[in-house]
């Protein structure tokens, strides 16, 4: 079933949690919605399921409008980051409980749950109750629910989020297959630019109640349209600072400078903003356009085999995430490497620079 | 375990503890034990009479009655008490302003000593003069709590219902912000019922504060004296005298300290017993 908002806003008293939003997904998609605590994500998610009416604005499944209908009539399933079951009821009984709301036969309610169940590996567990599941097996019986109603909409609210790093990876392999070949349209909100990544489909990212961008999820990641873009979607966060551009090249400083690259090379002098990943500068050169910087270590972050360095270069503050370990101390001068062929571009506006 | 030090003068850090247990607990439960298996005269003069007077409180018709009227005030108010301060929680406001205002409203009676409540009612209920007396009269129905029995529990269970209800609610309420609103909204997409809410979730999320309402309600209303006392005074006749206020009079009024001491460890015994089965039975459905 697809889902379009239509110039949706949601004021709440004073504040406006969801500025005039339009955003369609298509039936049978996977979508992100990806932005920080706050950015409005529940809300969107909770304006699509009917939870909340839209202050301005329509909400249509289907080509139908649903704004005004009320959410136990829409079928859609919503699974949370706490883990949502009825608490003195068994796992069988709670994977149920939405067909019995709906009175299916008996004999088809069991079909149903079992093949749920078998599933979600939930098999062995049926006879349970909630608190005696770990968090994973309590999770994945939210889902079972979500999944046994065959809703049209499923809404997953940050469901990874209250796992442990361990369940976290297994479930998030597992989520897209479980819908993959029904029509349900899948709406999932994170706040891990990664999650996004690996879960793939399409992305929205979300700023501050407002959809900064939507496509597919790789599109987003490699070309965003604004700083705010590459900024909600990349962790640790994007690496920003001035730059001016004379003649035919790009000065950070009067003694680091490269030269501006062909497909932007119309571009008139004055001060734009650089932008690039944090493993797009490193403490050893990549590729053959890295030119050299020199920065004073702040903090150095050791993670298994990666190393995370904040250095001071000039006004900003950066973070480099380089492959080995590499000890520093604090104050220490350190040679980075920037790819300048992965860096992005953006005007006064800090809307991206497009050929 | 061999490494540890050991200071023995740690001891004296626990030392004010246990002289405050000895003082207000076990001293004066190793008194009326003491008092329970003698007959004294007084002059500090003492006769060995065994188990006699566990026998003769246990064969007393008096002491059956008395266990009885206090069985039925307190499953009657527990009936009463348990289910209303469920209902009164269920309507109070979850945020905003008000939400302050009826959890005060709610705490005041809770607020006021034991014999101030009981003053209160007395003089609320007279038929004479007593708003509640008065009213009850003039609607034509004969109310006389000092001389009807019917009149007299009634009064009793309305005033402790009236102090003791806002406990439950508090409690029960909250039971009821603990649960997260994501509970709600699952229900609703589900397409649940107010009722259905209410029976699978809000009313096992509130489970563990309605059995420490139920237990503090129940040990409270089982050891009732104060309020009882000064509204009627365990009359009309003996239909109030309730446990407690049994125990005083054969004490007190009577001066049988032996039956008295052999009475009150039975009651200490069933409030033990009761509270510790229900806790048990509570907690076995916990763990299921």
């Amino acid at each position: 079933m697809s889902i379009e908002l239509k110039r949706v806003i949601k004021q709440s008293g004073a504040d406006t949690h969801i500025y005039e939003t339009d955003l369609k997904f298509e039936a049978g998609g996977f979508n992100m919605l990806l932005g920080t605590t706050l950015s409005g994500k529940t809300t969107l998610l909770r304006l699509m399921a009917g939870l909340e009416r839209p202050t301005r604005g329509e909400v249509w499944f289907n080509g139908q409008d649903v704004t005004g209908i009320p959410v136990q009539k829409r079928n859609v399933s919503m699974v949370y980051q706490q883990f949502i079951n009825y608490p003195n009821m068994t796992v069988y009984e709670n994977i149920a409980s939405p067909l019995r709301v709906v009175r299916a036969s008996a004999s088809q309610i069991k079909e149903k749950v079992g093949q749920v169940a078998e599933l979600m590996r939930l098999t062995p567990m049926l006879g349970r109750m909630p608190n005696e599941l770990s968090g994973g097996q309590q999770q994945r019986t939210a889902l079972a629910r979500a999944l046994v109603k065959s809703a049209d909409l499923v809404l997953l609210d940050e469901p990874l989020a209250n796992l442990d790093y361990k369940l976290r990876e297994e479930l998030r392999e597992e989520l897209p297959k479980l819908f993959q070949g029904t029509d349900a349209t899948v709406v999932y909100a994170t706040t891990e630019p990664m999650e996004a990544l690996l879960l793939g489909g399409h992305t929205a990212t979300l700023s501050e109640g407002r959809v900064t961008q939507y496509g597919p999820t790789a599109d987003l990641y490699h070309a965003p349209r604004e700083l705010i873009t590459a900024q909600v979607f990349s962790d640790p966060p994007i690496n920003t600072s001035r730059i001016s551009k004379r003649g035919g090249r790009f000065y950070l400083s009067e003694s680091v400078s490269w030269p501006v690259p062909e497909r932007i090379a119309g571009l008139a002098d004055g001060d734009y903003t650089l932008g690039f990943r944090p493993h797009h500068i490193n403490l050893h050169p990549v590729g053959e356009q890295a030119i050299e910087v020199e920065g004073r270590v702040m903090i150095t972050e050791i993670s298994g085999s990666e190393s995370v360095v904040h250095v001071q270069v000039a006004e900003s503050t950066w973070v480099s995430l380089s492959h080995g370990i590499h000890l520093y101390q604090v104050g220490d001068m350190a040679r980075l490497y920037l790819q300048t062929n992965r860096c992005f571009y953006f005007d006064s506006d800090l809307r991206r620079i497009e050929t | 375990m061999s490494n540890k030090t050991t200071n023995n003068r740690a001891w004296w850090l626990v030392a004010p503890v246990v002289m405050l247990v000895a003082f207000n607990a076990l001293i004066p439960l190793m008194t009326v034990v003491n008092y329970s298996v003698q007959e004294t005269f007084g002059d500090n003069v003492f006769f060995w009479e065994g188990v006699r007077w566990f026998e003769e409180v246990l064969h007393s018709g008096r002491f059956h009655a008395s266990l009885l009227r206090q069985l039925s005030f307190t499953g009657i108010i527990l009936l009463i008490e348990i289910p209303l301060g469920v209902a009164i929680a269920l309507t109070m406001p979850k945020k905003g302003v008000w939400v302050s205002v009826c959890l005060v409203l709610m705490a005041l009676p809770l607020l006021i000593p034991w014999n101030v409540v009981g003053a209160m009612w007395n003089i609320f209920a007279l038929p004479e003069i007593g708003l509640l007396g008065k009213m009850i009269n003039g609607l034509g129905i004969d109310y006389n709590f000092t001389r009807q029995p019917l009149a007299a529990w009634f009064t009793t269970i309305l005033m402790d219902v009236w102090h003791w209800t806002s406990l439950v609610t508090l409690l029960a309420y909250a039971g009821l912000c603990s649960i997260p609103e994501a509970y709600y909204q699952a229900a609703r997409i589900d397409g649940a019922s107010r009722w259905a809410v209410f029976r699978f979730i809000q009313l096992p999320k509130m489970k563990r504060v309605l059995t420490i309402a139920i237990l503090l309600r129940f040990m409270d209303s089982f050891m009732i004296y104060t309020e009882p006392f000064v509204l009627t005074g365990g009359g009309p006749g003996n239909s109030t005298t309730f446990l407690s206020i049994d125990l005083v009079k054969i004490a007190l009024g009577q001066f049988d300290l032996g039956p008295a001491a052999a009475m009150s460890l039975i009651y200490f015994l069933i409030i033990l017993v009761l509270s510790w089965i229900f806790y048990t039975l509570m907690m076995r459905n916990e763990e299921q």
